[in-house]
């Protein structure tokens, strides 16, 4: 009797175990055949772009008119866009797939600058017109080679979850697509940088060196002593000091030090010791001081430290941390590359903060020329309907990354306040944003 | 008709004289003694822009953020009653804005508290202000004592609470047990990556990268953030970048891609390589 109980219960945990186990599996199949298909789908949609951004580029050489050429220009910026997306979406982070993707940026770079340039006042050059003819040769090439891989992909069944597993375990495999992507890669390798001529210099912002740092080079004491005048070290703390590697784009000290229940850390430059970076972290108590008067200890802080002739143009409470951010200010001039932030704790008043990289690397002595048109021409550019409150002189960096001085109008519309700026020699409307309102908070209500 | 008019404009009268009446406690020692200014947050900005509704300069919400509109509320304020147009609430502002204005703080802080819009012009009728009597008052309970709490926060430019929310997961995944500075630079990793040609456009294409971050493939990213791991994204948001401006970190311990390690390095900070 015990026997044949046992056996109907154990026959029906069997049972459920085998149903429940199939189910498991059915269900994991369907989330490896969805992970599968999104990839599939972004990476024949990438072959796809390629193919159409091939063509566009064609049609651009042969097009003479400028009416139609800005549209093309900007519909070839558009599918870089697209392609960059479906990029992002394959599982090729850690693999060598990046000149590919630069090569990508860059022409859209390209296109996007020539497309918003007014192209009847300033027609393509001549060097333009070769580098568009060089694009479409080489988008022409990795189009042929994706295809190949395609190919592949579609005549041998391959899965791209079979490139994830690869990766993941770094497994010297040949799979064909990695394989395939390498090819490509390496194709886009051949064209060096230097291929893509001057347009390109300056197409990232942070392309060109610090301006601003002069000096001799420092010793890692006197970065030291530096750097604890500039942060108070706890008195038990241990002061760390360690140089970065090749790769970065100035060398520097890291000094940092930690204690009972603060952290400090900061980067000095090498040449010349100016702090980049500041960084210090404890827990902080509730606020004591208003956001106004954390902004005079802010404001004196960077007096001490040599940063002069800057002034705040942001100012922001995060519970019990106050962040401004200020501008050089020359001739009255808010020069917006110009930047710096501030952190300070509202409990007490110390600086927890500074990040001087942009001012660091953008500050130079510039000659700032007399702007042609009145604020009152400038104006007139604005769009009727925004209530002007505010305006300034300013330089900023416009959508091609050059300086131009602009009046910068602040104004509202409806409930918003924009920020316009409009260009002092010839009225363009170089920018406008819409600036930040609070959040509503969604943990407390 | 005009008879109705008028007498329900006496029991307008009749009623904010009761309230102001019944909150003259408030009154008397309106406003802290701080000046505020644009960014500040907090229980007198409340009173700050209930104040200025009332005298009909400022339409936005009563939320407690000193934000653009109350900005150019408090500057229009100061330049039509001759003051000096600084956009800083400081004692001789805030003297004037008492003397020519009318404050309920228990109104404005029910209303807050119940989740509510607040509309506070001055002359309009208040819903619920008509039973203004000992039994609101009495539901108000300790409550009354305690200061009201801003409905908003301020956010770096350009981003949402979502989006420091999605990264505070991502740092928390990748980076906890990093020294403080350790997780502000994974923070500006990411965010360099945004900004970055070759990387996805957005916070979450950068962190969904497939493949790109540890933490998203093993499901780490899920754990809840503690609160350091907030505070380095909010820093790294705000324009720290501890990183020297790298693209990619990683482990030496644990890395499995040879590719890594022919990337340029910049720096070191806790167990993690930064590199371009």
């Amino acid at each position: 009797m015990i026997r044949w109980l046992l056996i109907a219960v154990l026959t029906v945990g069997i049972t459920g175990t085998a149903v429940w186990g199939y189910q498991e599996h059915q269900e994991k199949n369907a989330i490896l055949i969805q992970a599968e298909n999104s990839y599939q789908r972004a990476f024949h949609d990438l072959t796809y772009q390629l193919n159409l951004l091939h063509d566009k580029i064609g049609t651009t050489l042969a097009m003479n008119s400028q009416k139609q050429l800005s549209p093309q220009l900007a519909e070839i910026w558009r599918l870089t866009s697209e392609a960059h997306n479906d990029v992002g979406q394959l599982p090729l982070a850690l693999m060598p797939f990046n000149k590919t993707e630069e090569f990508l940026a860059n022409i859209g770079e390209f296109s996007y600058r020539t497309a918003i340039r007014d192209l009847n006042k300033n027609p393509l050059k001549d060097d333009e017109v070769k580098l568009l003819e060089k694009l479409y040769e080489q988008s022409g090439s990795i189009k042929k080679q994706l295809r190949k891989v395609q190919y592949m992909v579609l005549n041998d069944n391959l899965r791209w979850m079979d490139v994830q597993l690869a990766l993941a375990t770094n497994e010297k495999s040949d799979n064909k697509i990695i394989d395939g992507f390498k090819t490509v890669e390496k194709n886009v390798e051949g064209y060096t940088e230097g291929d893509l001529g001057p347009t390109f210099t300056g197409a990232s912002k942070d392309n060109h060196k610090y301006r601003n740092i002069s000096g001799e080079d420092i010793s890692e004491k006197q970065a030291k002593e530096k750097a604890t005048d500039i942060f108070e070290v706890p008195k038990d703390a241990k002061v760390n000091i360690t140089k970065s590697g090749k790769g970065a784009d100035i060398p520097t000290y890291s000094v940092s030090y930690r204690s009972k229940g603060k952290n400090g850390y900061m980067d000095l430059s090498v040449q010349g010791g100016h702090p980049i970076n500041v960084l210090v972290e404890r827990n902080l108590k509730e606020p004591s001081i208003s956001l106004y008067q954390s902004l005079e200890k802010a404001k004196s802080f960077l007096k001490k430290n040599k940063f002069d002739s800057m002034e705040p143009y942001q100012s922001s409470q995060y519970e019990n941390i106050g962040v401004f951010g200020f501008l050089y200010v020359q001739d009255q001039v808010r020069i917006y590359p110009d930047s710096l932030q501030v952190k300070v704790a509202l409990d007490n008043g110390d600086i927890l903060g500074l990040s001087a990289r942009n001012f660091l690397k953008n500050h130079q002595k510039r000659d700032i020329p007399e702007p042609s048109l009145s604020e009152e021409e400038a104006q007139e550019k604005v769009n009727p309907s925004v209530k002007i409150q505010e305006s300034h002189l300013a330089i900023i960096e416009n959508d091609l990354n050059e300086e131009v001085l602009c009046y910068e109008f602040l104004g509202t519309l409806g409930g918003s306040t924009y920020r316009i700026f409009i260009n002092a020699e010839d009225g363009m409307e170089e920018k406008v944003e819409k600036l930040k309102e609070a959040e509503m908070n969604f943990a407390t209500s | 008709m005009i008879l109705i008019k008028r007498v329900s404009m006496i029991m307008i009268v009749a009623l904010l004289a009761i309230s102001i009446t019944s909150s003259g406690d408030n009154e008397s020692h309106a406003f802290s003694q701080r000046i505020l200014q644009k960014g500040a947050t907090g229980d007198d900005v409340i009173e700050l822009q209930s104040r200025l509704q009332y005298i009909g300069f400022y339409e936005g919400n009563i939320d407690g953020v000193f934000g653009w509109g109350t900005y150019w509320a408090l500057r229009n304020f100061q330049k039509d009653f001759g003051l000096t147009v600084d956009g800083l609430a400081g004692p001789t502002t805030k003297q004037k804005l008492i003397s020519v204005t009318n404050y309920d703080k228990q109104y404005v802080k029910r209303k807050i508290a119940a989740g509510e819009d607040v509309n506070y012009y001055g002359g309009a009728p208040r819903d619920g202000q008509t039973n203004q009597g000992g039994t609101q008052q009495g539901n108000q309970g300790g409550g009354g004592k305690e200061a009201a709490q801003p409905t908003s926060v301020n956010v770096p430019t350009g981003y949402s609470q979502n989006d420091i929310k999605l990264m505070a997961n991502a740092v928390h995944g990748e980076a906890r047990g990093e020294p403080y500075v350790g997780k502000v630079a994974v923070a500006a990793v990411i965010i360099n990556r945004v900004v970055s040609s070759t990387f996805p456009n957005s916070v979450s294409g950068v962190i969904f990268e497939p493949r790109a971050f540890t933490a998203v493939s093993d499901g780490q990213i899920w754990l809840t953030p503690d609160e350091s791991a907030k505070k380095a994204v909010m820093d790294a948001m705000n324009g720290w970048d501890p990183s020297g401006n790298a693209l990619y970190y990683f482990n030496p311990n644990t890395a499995t891609s040879d590719w890594i390690w022919s990337r340029p390095q910049i720096k070191e900070i806790g167990k993690h390589i930064f590199c371009k």
